[in-house]
């Protein structure tokens, strides 16, 4: 289990013990987090499982893939360099304590 | 419907699939106070279908993760979700409905989404788990038994239709390693889709993984002994199965909307406001089928679909008109192919391609006279996004733009 902390659009930080391999996305469905939509279930096509994540550790986590970044452009809540699909973030042990902010829309 | 805004309406919602969900959220994203409750007939809360032919079968997807949302995040929604509960029938004029225990629900406003049954041969009827169609959770897990009998007896999957459905199930066989024979009766694969030339490349796709692809094929029989199925074409091929999946397309579940009064034509008739032929029920996702301003009919079968009608449904039973008007689109994977269509080919009369198709990424652009209508992409989500949005505001860009790969098209963006 890995804790990931993710920040509601209405402002409530929410600690989720997020199993190893599963998406970020679907640790937040099935913790019940609130505001990720994830109309395709984590298929990489729909950009709405978008979060920021926490500046200082972006470094940290693997890169975007090409897929990724130019469906980024397509969330409708501002684009920001932290920008990520959570769908397309792996659980790993490295992110533990990782906090990731929900924005206010999805769709 | 200026009764729903009193703290006694009762939005009920038949079906818990991908489109009654998003009306139950809708309805709460719109400020609806009353009650809302979403009924299923099946035995789980509202989970994503389109891994059930891809990731599902080939990597052993927890339950949890096909969840669309959990049950918690719909109680604090104070959507009152109840599965394995399955509507019997609607009475319009009284305005409630009956499940099938006999209970009646009261509704103020009422959301049909009841979505699609898979379409059987007529001489083939799911059987002992060896004739296969897969719509739910429960087929799924038959269908991956069947895998397991399809590897342990050595005998192939014959997947009878080259559909999405059909072929994604082949590509997740491949990869588990089971021998597959895809049957269809067209002379291409995925015919209603897509063009000739991607119809082409995905039969190739899949002979280079190793299927053996049967066009025009005519199926003769299709039966069952022990563990294993037999099938044979009219020209008197036969095939030995561990599996038979039938692919052949879905059959919308109108038949409650029919008995209620409700005007269907192979699915629930709905305007792009999800409205029906009765005020104060509206339709949403694979059940329908939409009528356009200029009187033809469509169907479509699609997540995207399912969400936005949803979408519509739930306003307008708000009162306030938000119809589904954008661009249709739909993707589909497939081996490390994922296709990623924006608009629909059906009026076109010209494709240029931008890419290499030999190569792994490229897209192929439909016009119908000089107007682009849909886009088809194979690994290239930029050209699928940018393309989305063109379409939705109408812009095409000229063919030599498409052509010439060093041209960006997101230029031709509005700002
Ligand atoms: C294997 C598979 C793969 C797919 N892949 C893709 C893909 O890659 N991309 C894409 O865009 N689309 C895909 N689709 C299509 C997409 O999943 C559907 O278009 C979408 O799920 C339709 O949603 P819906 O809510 O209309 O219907 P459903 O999700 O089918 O929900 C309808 C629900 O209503 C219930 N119901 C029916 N009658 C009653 C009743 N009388 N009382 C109570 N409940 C009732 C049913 O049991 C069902 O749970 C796929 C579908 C399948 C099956
Ligand atoms: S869930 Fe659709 S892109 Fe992440």
């Amino acid at each position: 289990m890995v804790q990931i902390t993710f920040v509601e659009p209405a402002g409530a930080e929410v600690a989720v013990d997020a199993t190893e391999g599963w998406s970020l996305m679907q640790a937040a469905v099935a913790n019940g987090v609130d505001g990720i939509v994830a109309e395709c279930g984590g298929s990489c096509v729909c950009a709405t499982c978008h979060v920021y994540v926490d500046e200082t550790r972006l470094a940290a986590l693997p890169a975007p893939g090409e897929i990724e970044l130019e469906l980024l452009e397509e969330v409708k809540a501002e684009r920001r360099p932290n920008s990520r699909l959570s769908c397309q973030i792996t659980a790993t042990p490295e992110l533990a304590g990782l906090v990731v902010t929900i924005p206010p829309c999805q769709t | 419907m200026s009764d729903l805004t009193e703290a006694d309406a009762h939005i009920v919602v038949v079906g818990a699939g991908q489109a009654g969900l998003q009306a139950a959220e809708t309805l709460r994203a719109g400020g609806f106070e009353g009650r809302v409750t979403l009924v299923g007939s099946e035995p789980h809360a509202p989970y994503h279908r389109p891994p059930l032919s891809k990731g599902w079968l080939s990597e052993a997807l927890d339950a949890r993760q096909l969840a669309i949302r959990d049950v918690s995040a719909l109680e604090r929604k104070n959507i009152d979700l109840r599965v394995a509960s399955h509507v019997a029938e609607i009475d319009a004029n009284a305005r409630a409905v009956r499940l099938q225990d006999d209970s009646r629900i009261a509704y103020s406003g009422l959301v049909l989404a009841t979505g699609a049954t898979p379409r059987m041969l007529g001489n083939a009827a799911p059987a002992d788990g060896t004739i296969c169609a897969l719509r739910s959770r429960e087929d799924a897990s038959a269908i991956a038994k069947g895998l397991r009998n399809c590897l342990q007896a050595r005998l192939p999957l014959v997947v009878i239709g080259g559909g999405f459905i059909g072929l994604e199930v082949a590509a997740s066989a491949r990869k588990l390693g089971a021998d597959v024979v895809v049957l269809e009766a067209a002379p291409r694969l995925l015919q209603r889709a897509l063009s000739r030339e991607l119809s082409d490349w995905y039969a190739r796709l899949h002979a280079s993984h190793g299927v053996t692809l049967v066009l025009d094929a005519r199926i003769d029989k299709v039966e069952t002994s022990g563990s294993t199925a037999q099938v044979r074409l009219i020209d008197g091929r036969r095939w030995e199965a561990g599996l038979v999946l039938v692919g052949v397309g879905i059959i919308p579940n109108d038949e409650l909307a029919r008995r209620a009064g409700i005007a269907c034509d192979n699915g629930i008739i709905v305007d792009a406001c999800s409205r029906t032929s009765i005020a104060g029920i509206v339709a949403a996702g694979d059940c329908t089928v939409c009528r356009l301003p200029d009187g033809s009919m469509r169907r479509l079968e699609s997540v995207q679909s399912a969400v936005e009608q949803g979408r519509a449904a739930a306003y307008t039973l708000l009162g306030m008109e938000k119809p589904f008007t954008g661009t249709p689109w739909f993707w589909s994977d497939q081996y490390d192919a994922k296709l990623q269509i924006a608009g629909l080919s059906r009026s076109a009369d010209r494709s240029v391609a931008r890419g290499d198709m030999a190569g792994k990424s490229f897209s192929i652009f439909h016009y119908a006279v000089d107007r682009l209508v849909a886009v088809d992409s194979i690994n290239a989500a930029r050209d699928h996004v940018i393309a989305r949005q063109l379409i939705g505001v109408g812009v095409s860009p000229t063919i030599d733009q498409v052509s010439d790969i060093s041209f960006d098209l997101g230029r031709l963006r509005p700002a």
